[in-house]
């Protein structure tokens, strides 16, 4: 016990001091910003639903409906989380955080701004990447365990729907390390800087199919987030609401929460991979409030793209992907290798 | 090869169409009416539950109780009662009676009716959890607008009532005014003027 608790401090004392104190900051910076963004973007959402139908959408609760957020989580908070008999009760618990988890753990990598990355890893986008597909398991848990038909016919659509869209966005990022040669998303911001001729969805010179590039990876992502128009794992038309039918109280907050922290997760990535990131087009600023426009900017086009189109069928949806998506994005791979090889090299 | 293309060009054509079209949604002002909060305008010729027409010379009741009404109503809903006033020279309406509940607003009331005394209403705000409160008294609706009205005006209720309440205690629960008499600028017993006179 001695000699374990004595190399414990040894180890630790090679630790750099300010590490721990990075990590919390890290965890309470983060968990803040999720935890708003989630309960705001749910507002936004809501009040642009009511704007595109010409509705003013929530109003009652506070000035123009800002207190609403709050309102909804006292109510979730308020209620039971009531586990279905037969279910798997670790499993049917142990999902919600389990799609939660990764979206916050991904935003670790995010340069918010020049200097203002929780870590500045060299293997970013992989990490993002590796607990993006975590996501995909802890729907399939909520909707296996939950013993509800609804859930599993979601469940099972997720996957399908998971897997034929992250190959293309694999492709399309795959495409995007290999123009930048790195994996640092901090780097890959920095070699957009310039003009905003420089960030890389106009770099055309390089290839010339980078906006339709940066169109697959929003699709992508629209369909790996689980958005309309490919909602498949909620589709609330046909499946109740999917995979999350049997969630109740915090269980299905957490869950609606994650939804919206993994669209937050998508559009900053979006933003540091194809829109310059924390670059400034302008001079003006600093760059964490050029991040952030942009970001917002991409979140509204989700929410946008919500309340425009119906939802695809099933078959359309990976048509999409199989048929279109896929081949040009191998495509938009072979093309910018070859145009890497020719001019550069 | 060209058919897949062209279908692939006319498909994201239609997709930025459809966003295009959204957004110029969103950039309008909103059409919502708050309900609580505000209301439309109630045309002119909505058909609510029917009310008396005051006399505006009088200030009382056109209705002088020839139950025409009562007889032309379908379905049973109305019961006029009055009472002819010392040295009136035609009678007064002391009670209307309509049954909103068996009414179907089919306006054969108003057509059957002689001199205009009743007419369509504008309320439309009419619901309830209790089956009574659309068995009205539509003379003691006309009295409570009478005192409102010159409440709202700031006027002083003169002593005389215009016609005896008496045996209309069991109508509809209206708010119990403070002072019992409402306020008419006509004597009660004066003979209403030659244009209001029966026909």
């Amino acid at each position: 016990m001695t000699h374990f608790l004595s190399s414990a401090w040894e180890f630790a004392k090679q630790v750099p001091y300010t590490e721990p104190w990075r990590l919390l900051l890290f965890l309470v910076c983060m968990l803040a910003f999720v935890g708003l963004n989630a309960a705001y973007l749910v507002w936004v959402e809501r009040k642009g639903a009511g704007r595109f139908q010409r509705r003013p959408g929530p109003t009652e609760v506070g000035p123009a409906g800002l207190l609403q957020p709050i309102a909804d989580a006292a109510k979730l908070m308020s209620k039971q989380l009531i586990v279905p008999a037969g279910a798997d009760s670790t499993l049917f618990r142990v999902a919600p955080l389990l799609m939660m988890s990764p979206a916050l753990m991904s935003l670790a990598v995010i340069p918010f701004g020049p200097h203002l990355a929780a870590a500045n890893i060299n293997v970013g986008l992989l990490m993002i990447f590796a607990f993006g597909s975590i996501n995909v398991m802890a729907i399939m848990l909520g909707g296996w365990s939950s013993r509800n038909k609804y859930a599993i016919i979601s469940a099972a659509r997720v996957v399908s729907q998971n897997v034929a869209y992250e190959i293309p966005m694999l492709l399309v990022v795959t495409t995007m390390i290999m123009i930048s040669g790195t994996m640092n998303l901090n780097e890959i911001v920095q070699q957009q800087a310039g003009a905003f001729w420089n960030w890389n969805v106009f770099r055309v010179w390089i290839n010339p199919l980078m906006p339709v590039t940066f169109l697959i990876f929003f699709t992508c992502m629209l369909a790996e987030t689980n958005r309309a128009p490919f909602d498949m794992a909620e589709a609330e038309s046909e499946l109740v609401a999917g995979a999350y039918t049997e969630y109740a109280g915090m269980g299905f907050g957490v869950f609606f929460m994650a939804e919206y922290a993994n669209i937050l997760l998508g559009c900053a990535l979006g933003t540091a991979l194809f829109l310059g990131g924390w670059q400034s087009p302008l001079w003006i600023l600093p760059g964490v409030v050029w991040f952030l426009i942009k970001m917002y900017i991409l979140v509204f086009t989700v929410v946008w793209i919500r309340w425009t189109f119906p939802r695809t069928q099933f078959y359309g949806l990976l048509n999409l992907s199989w048929k279109i998506l896929i081949p040009v994005s191998l495509f938009t791979l072979v093309l910018s290798s070859a145009m890497m090889k020719l001019l550069r090299a | 090869m060209k058919n897949a293309l062209k279908e692939f060009f006319t498909g994201f054509n239609s997709l930025v169409t459809g966003m295009r079209i959204t957004l110029g949604q969103f950039f309008k002002p909103t059409v919502t009416v708050q309900y609580p909060h505000e209301s439309l305008k109630i045309p002119k010729r909505f058909r609510g539950h029917i009310e008396l027409v005051r006399d505006p010379a009088t200030g009382i009741a056109k209705c002088f109780v020839c139950k025409l009404c009562e007889k032309a109503c379908p379905s049973d809903c109305i019961t006029v009662e009055g009472i002819k006033p010392e040295g009136a020279r035609r009678k007064t309406v002391t009670y209307y009676r309509l049954d909103f509940t068996k009414c179907s607003l089919c306006g054969s009331c108003v057509e059957a009716c002689r001199d205009g005394a009743i007419r369509f209403s504008r309320e439309f705000n009419l619901a309830s959890t209790n089956k009574e409160d659309y068995v009205m008294d539509l003379f003691k609706r006309l009295e409570s607008e009478t005192l409102q009205a010159e409440r709202a005006d700031g006027k002083v209720a003169p002593v005389s009532s215009p016609a005896p309440m008496a045996g209309t205690a069991a109508a509809a629960v209206a708010p119990a005014p403070p002072a019992p008499t409402p306020p008419q600028p006509a004597a009660p017993n004066a003979p209403p003027p030659a244009p209001a006179s029966p026909a």
